[in-house]
């Protein structure tokens, strides 16, 4: 690149973005695969999804320079701007917005959709960049079991907590899209980054793993397990004394009371979110003709391509539509079928390289703005990476959330390519930054 | 930040993390990809659909070349339930003859167990031209319904029903045991069919269809690269003469019992005749075949699909003289001169077992002529209580086994499927009925003349007169000359099998009293041809259920024997008068291609003793 420093692409670094166009590229190759038909067998055709993606990453391509153009600090001076025109957006996409496949959460453009919760993403990640970086102090430094310094020490905690909590709670319940909605989760990764004390991240992971064992097992006979493994532990490694008496009888009142509210949950969830439990847990019968054809046509897709895959286009299940919405959701079980185990190895570490580049971009800045960010875009597109692709390999629930740069869809491509160049962007001012 | 450096380990485990996950997830990809091989059956049954060319079966020739079998094409209705939306029914059942109700019962029968709304099967059988014709002007209206071109089977003539057997549709059973084949596939059943069910079947022919999510067929996957045409099974050349089953055949008419044929010099079976037989032609088809079948089984009177000629196990009656001869001689007990008296019976025994009036005593020659049961009852004693053996059971067991090295008591181990053994008893069974040690060679002395517990099939009768020409050893008879164009043949057909008699004298000496036979004074003199010398020996069988079987062994010509034959009439008293002519009738056919005798040949045709027409026959030893 050019070593002027008024060249547009000063600065930028080009393994990120040469690695985001070969997944750009592929991605529609995948797509054209996925949707391919006899009668439209030209990729440019604009009236099949192929030729339409072909539109969304010009797209793409004219907002990625645009960001490229954008002065760095505009981001930073604008992030609660963003935040708040977007939160704006997606509690008015409720009210007047297009209704797609049972859920309001588009703004039609014609025969284009826009999905603000999709842009959501970039802006709470800006705003919770600007909100940690501004803070002298980390959001928490130790665990301190005093209740009178609780509110105090983790003000800060909650205040970055609720930059996520928002919008995961605005697109879970307001416009129903849960996957769209669990994307925030990701960011708990920043705040780990950014010094989020460890006790809490394992006391929701102890969480997530005592919610799916009680769906799994009786209630009763999990109390006694973590009676048992709570007192076993507490004997071993914590000080007898009354402090640690308390914390103890805290955390198995919170375990039994998740225990006993999962059930309480479980039974109040809508039915097909019940179902798509089932199907990952393999409890009950699972009908593979309904709730479990999806993961079941994905898991024969992806199984059948063996080493080296049936052949481009030559997938059976993928050309025949065996499986639904596979240039979305699904488009992994294209590269599954016609490209077997290489292929999908190298789509999988393609997409880990960009997410671990970003995480070393992140840690070369030396704004701690920058950073911040740089971790918040490797903890999304790793949090779609794992959700999407272990779904289609049977790892995770059905959550509809696209394969970063890969699934069709304007909104994911353009929301996950302002994501990523804002860090380019970032990241090839970071020189001109004094500290 | 200046506690950055503090956290900056935390960048290792964030990084550590997203590997770790990654790597979970190619160890699972792994695993589905290139260990477990089910998701690749599943996506072949997904999106494949496997359309079946059904080969035709190979044609069957006799001897000479003629054809026995050939192939007809049939038409199945087949259907896949649940892409019969839309199909125009009331048509269809116009065509198809069938009312409402039917229809919906076969629709039903299709989507139940072990058949499936998804899968293809059939709906009619085999359908007639015409209704063929009908059915492919208007297919287009019949959603889900195709035609499944196949074949049947066909005979120009109407013979050979037992030996070529029958074709059907294979029982559950077998479908389970041989990959090969279908639910619906037909196979060999009886005969012929079913010993070279593996030359005549072909190969099936598989075309690949491709199917989408709506079982829609869109194409032929790969271009059809993986499709294999239906190859035509083996043709099959029978050693059977076509023109000598025909008339044996006829001349079985109105009669009950068997002929067997065998050319001595390979074995080779030049008819297999049962009587009463029936049309092959009528256990073909759809609906007729069933209802054909269904009468022919229970037929209770005629039995005709009874095989006798491989199943039916006769007493031999004095054709089994010619054995004792042969071993006694062998044994040195007798020669061409001994001489045993005859007093209308067996004198030490007070004249049992009864004999009939042929002038006293007679030597082996003539014993053999008359068939003289005195003499027989003499030699059966000689060989069982012989000095070499000290005791009796010695004795005995030596008789049975140099009997058993002539076939009696064993499977011959023909080509065909189902034939029975027969039965020399045992010392075992003898000491079960008498008890251990209270008989003796008198007590079972009938079994020197062929009866008592003896029991041989036709084609072991056969196969004694074949070793008798052959002086002394048999090729196992066998009814195919050679499978597949290059004519292959199974080596044990071609291995010698010699019996427990090999001296040549001996089979003199029963020649001479064979060839007797038909000489004047002979017991099948009237049979005698003028211008081929034809050896026999007749046979009276006893038949505790009525009266006595007719019994007629033979071959010819003397020297260089090129025909064997075995005849049993059942039912018809003295083997010289139906046995006999049968014989002799068909050995001039075979030999010379005609007989001169017309009146033998018109009265044994028109003879139908199953009905007591035309019966001639005395009842006498």
């Amino acid at each position: 690149m050019s070593r002027d420093q008024n060249s547009l692409l000063f600065g930028v670094d080009r393994i990120t973005v040469i690695t985001y166009i070969a997944l750009v590229i592929i991605g529609w190759l995948n797509i054209y695969a996925a949707v391919f038909n006899e009668d439209h067998q030209n990729i440019f055709d604009t009236t099949q999804k192929y030729g339409k993606q072909l539109i969304w990453i010009s797209g793409a391509t004219i907002i990625a320079f645009s960001i490229l153009l954008i002065d760095a600090n505009f981001f930073t001076a604008f992030a609660y701007g963003f935040y708040g025109v977007f939160i704006l957006a997606n509690i008015l996409v409720v009210f007047y917005g297009r209704e797609i496949k049972g859920s309001k959460s588009w703004f039609g453009l014609g025969g284009f959709g826009i999905q603000p919760a999709e842009f959501m993403k970039f802006a709470a990640n800006l705003a919770l960049a600007k909100f940690l970086s501004n803070q002298n102090i980390l959001v928490s430094q130790q665990f301190r079991l005093k209740m009178r310094d609780l509110f105090k020490n983790y003000k800060n905690t909650f205040v970055a907590l609720s930059f996520i909590i928002v919008p995961l709670l605005i697109i879970k319940f307001m416009q129903d899209e849960t996957g769209l909605a669990l994307v925030f989760i990701a960011f708990i990764v920043v705040l780990y980054r950014e010094g989020l004390n460890v006790g809490i991240i394992i006391f929701f992971l102890l969480a997530t793993i005592l919610f799916i064992l009680s769906l799994i097992v009786t209630k009763i006979s999990i109390l006694i397990i973590l009676l048992a493994i709570i007192s076993g532990a507490s004997f071993l490694f914590i000080k007898r004394n009354k402090k640690s008496l308390f914390f103890i009888a805290i955390l198995f009142s919170a375990s039994a009371g998740i225990v006993l509210g999962t059930n309480y949950v479980y039974n109040h969830l809508q039915n097909h979110q019940k179902t798509r439990i089932d199907v990952l847990l393999g409890r009950g019968v699972v009908n593979l003709k309904k709730e479990g054809y999806n993961v079941n046509q994905a898991k024969i897709a992806i199984g059948s391509g063996g080493l080296i895959g049936k052949g481009y286009l030559k997938g059976t299940q993928t050309k025949y539509d065996f499986v639904p919405e596979q240039d979305t959701d699904f488009i992994f079980c294209t590269v599954g079928e016609e490209w077997g185990f290489v292929g999908s190895a190298c789509v999988i570490f393609l997409e880990l390289f960009l997410i671990l580049r970003c995480i070393f971009l992140a840690e070369r800045q030396r704004s701690d703005f920058s950073r911040i960010y740089g971790y918040g875009v490797a903890a999304v597109l790793f949090f779609h990476l794992a959700i999407n692709i272990g779904m289609t390999i049977g790892l995770m629930p059905v959550i509809g959330i696209p394969l970063p740069f890969f699934s069709y869809g304007g909104s994911s491509l353009w929301s996950f390519t302002i994501l990523l160049f804002i860090f380019i962007k970032l990241d090839a001012n970071r020189l001109l930054i004094l500290r | 930040m200046s506690n950055n450096a503090q956290l900056g380990n935390r960048k290792f485990i964030i990084a550590g993390f997203f590997c770790l996950i990654i790597f979970i997830y190619l160890c699972r990809l792994f695993y589905m990809q290139l260990i477990d091989k089910s998701y690749e059956l599943d996506s072949k049954n997904n999106a494949f659909r496997y359309l079946t060319e059904f080969p035709m079966r190979g044609l069957i020739y006799d001897r000479n070349g003629k054809l026995l079998v050939f192939n007809e094409p049939s038409y199945d209705l087949v259907v896949i339930p649940r892409e019969t939306k839309g199909c125009d029914t009331t048509s269809l059942c116009e065509v198809l003859q069938i009312s409402k109700q039917e229809y919906l019962k076969r629709m039903k029968k299709a989507c139940q167990a072990p058949n499936s709304p998804r899968k293809q099967s059939i709906f009619e059988k085999q359908m007639s031209a015409k209704t063929y014709a009908a059915l492919q002007e208007k297919q287009y209206r019949f959603k889900g319904f195709f035609i499944q071109k196949r074949t049947v089977r066909k005979y120009p003539k109407p013979i050979a029903a037992h030996l070529l057997g029958y074709v059907g549709e294979i029982n559950k059973n077998q479908v389970e045991k041989q990959s090969y084949y279908k639910d619906g596939d037909y196979i060999g059943i009886t005969g012929m069919e079913k010993s070279y069910e593996d030359e005549l079947r072909g190969k099936k022919g598989t075309q690949i269809a491709i199917t989408d999510v709506h079982n829609k067929i869109i194409g032929k996957y790969m271009n059809g690269i993986y499709d294999t045409l239906a190859i035509q099974g083996k043709p099959l050349y029978c050693s059977i003469d076509r023109d000598l089953q025909d008339y044996g055949e006829k001349l079985m008419q109105g009669k009950k019992g068997a002929i067997v044929a065998i050319e001595p010099s390979t074995g080779e079976i030049l008819c297999l005749v049962s009587g009463p037989s029936y049309d092959p032609n009528l256990l073909v088809g759809g609906k007729e075949r069933s209802k054909n079948f269904t009468a022919l089984y229970y037929d209770s009177i005629n039995l005709p699909l009874f095989n006798r000629a491989l199943t039916a196990m006769y007493p031999p009656g004095s054709i089994f003289k010619l054995i004792d001869a042969l071993i006694a001689q062998n044994d040195g007990l007798i020669n061409r001169n001994t001489v045993f008296p005859c007093q209308l019976g067996y004198p030490p025994m007070g004249g049992k077992p009864k004999c009939h009036p042929h002038g006293g005593g007679t030597n082996l020659i003539r014993s053999i002529s008359v068939s003289c049961n005195s003499y027989y009852s003499y030699v059966f004693r000689e060989i069982v209580d012989q000095k070499k053996y000290p005791h009796f059971i010695d004795g005995y067991n030596h008789w049975r086994d140099m009997v058993t090295t002539f076939g009696p008591g064993t499977r011959l181990g023909t080509d065909l499927p189902f034939d029975k053994p027969g039965n020399v008893p045992s010392t075992k069974y003898y000491d079960k009925v008498f008890g251990k040690n209270s008989w003796k060679s008198n007590t079972v002395v009938s079994l020197g003349i062929g009866q008592s517990e003896l029991l041989l099939v036709p084609l072991q009768m056969a196969n004694v007169v074949s070793i008798i020409a052959n002086r002394g050893f048999y090729y196992t008879p066998h009814s195919v000359k050679g499978v597949g164009n290059e004519k292959k043949i199974d080596k044990k057909y071609k291995v010698k099998h010699f019996v427990g008699v090999q001296n040549q004298e001996a089979y003199t000496n029963v020649i001479d009293g064979m060839q007797g036979a038909m000489e004047p004074g002979g017991t099948a003199s009237a049979n005698k041809l003028k211008d081929i010398i034809v050896c026999g020996k007749t046979g009276t069988a006893q038949n505790p259920h009525g009266k006595s079987h007719a019994v007629f062994l033979a071959f010819a010509p003397r020297e260089n024997p090129k025909i064997a034959m075995a005849c049993i009439v059942e039912n018809a008293g003295f083997g010289g008068v139906w046995s006999a002519p049968i014989v002799t009738l068909m050995m001039e056919k075979y030999l010379k291609g005609k007989t001169d005798r017309l009146e033998v040949e018109k009265r044994t045709l028109e003879a139908d003793l199953i009905n007591g027409k035309n019966l001639l026959s005395t009842e006498f030893h």
